[in-house]
């Protein structure tokens, strides 16, 4: 099994999303985060007083897949979180030891 | 049967209700002048909450708790001063060669149970005129915010209602007050102009000088934590404004209706104008620019909402807008802090407005005035009248504020202590979170 872990902006949250049901994965945790990398921050007026705010807005997606579906996700995400500019995102990919469900006890590949 | 049903319940209805009409005309009661007070009573409370919300909105999230009991805990501390002395000391006969009023019919407001003034239930009064007592030096909680002792911020208002609030209130607005009387037909300020935003901005200007910088400021960004409850304050202060400037008037009539016209035009007219500064300057309307010309227009036509014309207000909106755009950006250069702007908006926008109004009264006021004068009476004679309120307001509330920080510092401490402004007045003042536990703060 696989986390993946993609850090997004927040306005292609559907479109990810989509892709991703498209493609037969059927549930995420979504966050609101706040970070910078390339991208920078950006400016606020309050007041007349213009502050550089370095933490920008985004979204982070957790999904945890079989291993095998790795590239057909990624691939996913990549392309319909991509605008082109500076800001889009990143995408990590992780093994995952095990996953439980609550309710019935199952685990494994089972569970996710 | 329902018919049968309705005629003895309407009769019983009309049976309560005569007795009562009948009383009210057996006392002189004005039941439409008293009706319009109560109401205004009622919308000038609404401003305190408001306040809190428009001042609450605009601090960081680990304070906007502490900033919201500023503005609250000025309801109970000045509710309870002003029934006990403060009516007295504001509206009672002239003492003391005219420093302060004083009545002890007052006193607990036991001497009114049964007092009708004009036809308006004496209590009626004292309420109105006690909410503006609230609110002034709520305002105030603007330029100290996010750095103050709750207990040092409690007796300062205190003080501050007792010392400075008292007597200039009794100047300007009781009827023996010696600024009420001055020139052709004293000092204009329907609603407080002088007596409270002037009073407040300075005294904010004095109180953010004394108690210095926040922490960081102006390095790191202080940036509001709920732009959407700052929004909603400042439409609930726009609407109970209504019930500050012409529940001022204390009659239902013609006056009220000027006033509360002039109230409309000027606070639209001044929000127009910070928005096309705004939209010149950044391309961008920020919602905060909006609000800050909402309360401009509000602040300048408060004294002046009784004589001037519907052009006048227009001309004061954005007059007053401009003047407090640049205010905002002088205090950045300058590097008090200010933190809220409520000298900025309150004390520049509606000192502009107790002088500016002297150009713009309508004619029928200008003519009583010269009949009272004993002939001549012009602009610039009641600007001088205007200037002279202004500057007895200045240096009032700024000697008076420099004596109550002393006081308050020395005895029970008001600047807060670095590690508790760190943390946040909300946690170690109050022990309390604003939001939930996923709210939180990044920028510090």
């Amino acid at each position: 099994m696989k986390k993946i872990e993609a850090i997004i902006k927040p306005f292609k949250l559907d479109d990810v999303k989509q892709a991703l049901n498209e493609i037969g994965v059927a549930g995420m945790t979504v966050t609101e985060v706040k970070g910078y990398g390339r991208q920078k921050g950006h400016t606020e007026i309050y007041r007349g007083a213009e502050y550089v705010v370095d933490f920008v807005p985004k979204v982070k997606i957790e999904i945890v897949i079989p291993a095998d579906m790795t590239e057909k996700v990624v691939t996913a995400i990549e392309a319909a979180a991509k605008t082109g500019k500076l800001g889009d995102g990143k995408i990590f990919v992780s093994p995952v030891e095990q996953a439980i469900r609550v309710r019935t006890g199952e685990t494994g590949e089972n569970a996710i | 049967m329902r018919l049968k049903m309705g005629l003895p319940a309407g009769g019983a209805l009309l049976v309560l209700i005569l007795p009562d009409i009948a009383v009210a005309a057996e006392n002189g009661i004005d039941t439409g002048t008293t009706c319009w007070m109560l109401t205004s009573t009622a919308l000038v409370l609404l401003m305190v909450p408001g306040l809190a919300m428009f001042y609450g909105g605009l601090v960081r999230t680990k304070n906007v708790l502490g900033t919201m009991m500023h503005s609250f805990v000025a309801m109970a501390v000045i509710g309870v001063l002003w029934v006990v002395v403060g009516y007295s000391l504001t509206f009672g006969r002239s003492v003391l060669g005219g420093i302060i009023g004083w009545n002890p019919d007052y006193l607990l407001l036991k001497g009114i149970d049964e007092s009708v003034v004009n036809g308006v239930p004496e209590y009626v009064l004292a309420m109105f005129q006690g909410k503006f007592a609230i609110i002034t030096p709520a305002l105030i909680s603007g330029a100290l915010a996010e750095r103050v002792y709750f207990r040092g911020y409690t007796l300062f208002i205190a003080l501050w209602f007792l010392l400075i609030y008292c007597p200039l209130c009794h100047w300007v607005w009781a009827a023996d007050g010696w600024l009420h009387n001055v020139g052709a037909a004293g000092v204009i300020d329907l609603a407080g102009g002088t007596v409270i935003h002037v009073s407040a901005g300075i005294s904010a200007l004095v109180i953010a000088l004394l108690l210095g910088v926040r922490k960081g400021y102006p390095k790191t960004p202080m940036i509001p934590n709920n732009m959407v409850m700052t929004m909603m304050g400042a439409g609930l202060l726009w609407v109970g404004w209504f019930g500050f400037n012409a529940g001022s008037t204390v009659q239902s009539g013609l006056d009220t209706a000027r006033a509360l016209t002039m109230t409309q035009v000027s606070a639209a007219s001044g929000a127009l104008t910070w928005m096309m500064i705004e939209a010149l300057v950044y391309r961008k309307a920020t919602s905060l620019g909006f609000v800050s010309g909402i309360l401009a227009g509000l602040v300048v036509i408060t004294p002046a909402a009784g004589v001037v014309q519907p052009s006048g207000a227009i001309i004061l909106g954005a007059c007053s807008s401009i003047a407090c755009y640049y205010a905002l950006k002088t205090k950045v250069k300058f590097g008090y802090d200010d933190s809220l702007d409520c000298f900025g908006i309150h004390g520049v926008g509606s000192g502009l407005g107790v002088l500016l109004l002297s150009f713009l009264i309508r004619d029928s006021w200008m003519q009583n005035a010269a009949a009272a004068a004993g002939g001549t009476w012009s602009a610039l004679n009641q600007f001088s009248i205007q200037l002279l309120g202004i500057g007895v307001t200045i240096v009032l509330a700024a000697l008076g504020t420099m004596v109550i920080y002393f006081l308050v510092e020395k005895t029970v401490g008001f600047r807060i202590n670095e590690q508790g402004e760190v943390e946040g007045l909300d946690q170690s003042l109050h022990g309390e979170n604003g939001y939930g536990l996923i709210h939180s703060d990044f920028v510090k």
